[in-house]
């Protein structure tokens, strides 16, 4: 167990910069989420930790200790590979036990722990079996079995889930997280599922191009976006550009072409900045449908397409030159396209933005 | 139900068919008619006489010029592969985990060699090792030494001569193996605390063992069945069974000797060829070329 600490580490690949500056830490026992797109550097950085990569500068730190030029044998760390990387040639106890074996483990230490590693992943009576007599999910209970018989400092995961089918996915991910509180060890977990960082994680670390764009639990990094980045890749939301015209204590007063004013939270907008101008950031579930009566602070919206889901329906609204979208769940039935509705939105549930991202 | 079950059973044969009615045609035929030579009796130069006795097959397991011919090629089959497969597998190795981005042109330089004649390439020694060559005129010009040294028809030309005629085989054969191992592996056995050395016995090497042996097996069998290359680089004492056809049919025009002494090397050969499957499984023969 150990708290991981990242110093202005930069990766360079000729001249691509796949890691920017980045300074993050990792708690003790904590489970961070390294989320982004594609070549976002996530797994760079995964890869440096692990010693698999070498920063270009920067320091990375592992229970206190600075780790760049200790040999990845040495680091004592627990990586699961995306497509397993299980021995194709050994069977699945020595699969497990390839790692105790260059710590000096008993024999009769090693059978034990195998058993009990299989016991964790419950997948208990395959010792004899090899990797290809095994399904992908039950391949990956083994690769985190082996990773984490050795006790490491740290349990690295890249991508382990997105190899699997999507029933098979969501429950790995609560049993994943079941496992991780109960060994409490440190894990850094590379995803581009939006839903996998929420679902598990205790921070979720956001890239971007090789910057990280924000750091913070998942309730922060969804409702208070610091970038357009995060507030788009995270959930469906809509962003307006606005004029900032007036701020105290409580909150900044922001005014829309499309809501007029609107008071959103001080918490909300911290990122604001000083300037005259933001945007408002609108989730789409937070913008809601209706076909009473107009009222002062709802704005007219033309429906231009629905996205039927069973109890939510996808709305794709027009207001004036303006396209938003709204998630909305359905009572009786939805709205039909072509229709005129009334719209309005939670106030204290917004975001204000900077107008770019910086 | 019956009638597709037939064609089920028959569709591997009938897919089989030309290359099975090449090897007949091509292979087994030609060396049926060997085998019946094999028992002809031969008279006088190129003269023989049809008949069925056993004469060529006691004086082959009779006379003790025969087995030392054996015993000579089993051994230099056997040097020429070890060192073939050392030499073949860094190689092979290197080629299989470099970056390079244009790999091709590796395995092109790979082949570039079998576009000259293999007799060229044997001959193209002389001027290394031979008294005019290379090697003499550098020793020579260095001052190290007055006359040409001696270094060529010795058995250790004939080594140079296989290995490098040989080596392309074993290294497309234990490349095309390490090609298919997931690069992953390697990395998460160094992980799981192992060497970078560790790493590469525990996992890498296993799972190259079918293309290792395949390439093995091939250059083993070539080498056991050769005679060109100590014909051309070594000297009277360094010759290989098969030099012993060349001379019993080409020289003394004693075809039936000859076709006892050839289907005796495919006897042994073959024999090599069983037991390899014995130990290996020839299936895991077919694995290095997926």
């Amino acid at each position: 167990m150990a708290r991981v600490e990242l110093v202005d580490i930069q990766k360079s690949f000729g001249a691509v910069k796949a890691v920017r500056n980045a300074n993050i830490v990792f708690e003790d026992a904590s489970f961070t989420t390294l989320l982004g797109p594609s070549g976002c550097g996530k797994t760079t950085i995964l890869r440096m930790i692990s010693g698999l990569a070498d920063p270009s500068s920067g320091d990375i730190l592992i229970g206190g200790n600075r780790v760049n030029d200790v040999p990845i044998h040495k680091r004592n760390l627990g990586l699961v590979f995306q497509n397993y990387a299980l021995f194709p040639h050994r069977t699945i106890a020595e699969n497990i036990a390839f790692g105790l074996k260059y710590r000096g483990v008993a024999k009769s230490d090693v059978t034990r722990k195998v058993h009990k590693a299989l016991d964790i992943v419950r997948l208990p009576g395959v010792e004899d079996r090899y990797p290809q007599q095994l399904s992908g999910g039950q391949q990956q209970r083994i690769a985190l079995a082996r990773a984490i018989v050795i006790e490491p400092d740290v349990l690295l995961l890249d991508e382990p889930l997105s190899a699997l089918d999507a029933n098979l996915r969501e429950d790995m991910r609560v049993e994943l997280k079941a496992i991780q509180d109960r060994i409490g060890v440190t894990t850094i977990f590379v995803t581009h599922d939006q839903s996998e960082a929420l679902a598990m994680s205790d921070r979720i670390v956001v890239m971007s191009a090789g910057r990280v764009e924000q750091i913070g639990d998942p309730d922060e990094v969804y409702n208070t976006p610091a970038s357009e980045f995060v507030a788009s890749f995270l959930g469906a939301s809509n962003l307006l550009p606005a004029r900032v015209i007036g701020r105290d204590a409580d909150g900044v007063v922001l005014e829309t072409a499309e809501f007029g004013t609107t008071i959103v939270p001080a918490n909300r907008a911290a990122t604001l900045g000083d300037g005259d101008r933001g945007q408002l950031m609108v989730r789409a579930e937070k913008l809601f449908l209706s076909d009473g009566p107009a009222t002062p602070d709802s704005t007219q919206a033309v429906i231009e397409a629905v996205d039927y889901q069973g109890q939510l329906a996808r709305y794709f609204l027009r207001v004036g030159d303006t396209q938003l979208q709204a998630i909305n769940m359905i009572t009786g039935r939805p709205f039909a396209a072509g229709s005129t509705v009334n719209l309005t939105l939670a106030a204290n549930e917004c975001s204000a933005l900077p107008l770019k991202d910086t | 139900m019956s009638s597709s079950d037939q064609s089920i059973d028959k569709r591997p044969w009938l897919l089989l068919s030309p290359s099975l009615m090449a090897i007949t045609l091509l292979v087994v035929i030609p060396m049926a008619f060997i085998l019946v030579y094999s028992f002809y009796e031969n008279i006088d130069l190129a003269v023989d006489k049809v008949a069925f006795q056993f004469g060529n097959w006691s004086e082959v397991m009779t006379d003790g010029y025969y087995r030392t011919a054996i015993w000579k090629t089993l051994r230099l089959s056997v040097i020429v592969t070890v060192l073939a497969a050392v030499l073949g597998y860094i190689p092979a190795y290197f080629i299989a985990m470099t970056k390079f981005r244009d790999k091709w042109l590796l395995l092109l330089l790979l082949i570039l060699p079998f576009w000259i004649s293999f007799i060229i390439r044997t001959l193209s020694w002389i001027h290394i090792f031979g008294n005019q060559g290379a090697l003499n005129g550098l020793f020579q010009l260095l001052g190290l030494t007055d006359a040409p040294l001696s270094l060529m028809y010795n058995e250790f030309t004939v080594i140079v001569g296989f290995i490098h005629v040989f080596l392309p085989y074993m290294i497309l054969n234990i490349y095309v193996s390490l090609e298919g191992i997931d690069e992953n592996l390697e990395p998460a056995a160094r992980t799981l605390g192992a060497t970078p050395w560790q790493a590469f016995r525990e996992v890498t090497l296993p799972l190259s063992m079918p293309g290792l042996a395949a390439g093995c097996l091939l250059v083993f069998v070539l080498t056991g069945g050769s005679y060109v290359t100590p014909l051309i680089l070594g000297g009277p004492s360094d010759f290989l069974f098969g030099n012993l056809i060349y001379d019993a049919i080409v020289t003394e025009l004693n075809w039936p000797m000859g076709a006892t002494l050839s289907f005796t090397l495919l006897l042994l050969l073959g024999l090599v060829v069983v037991l390899y499957s014995r130990l290996m499984g020839l299936n895991q023969l077919s694995k290095a070329f997926k």
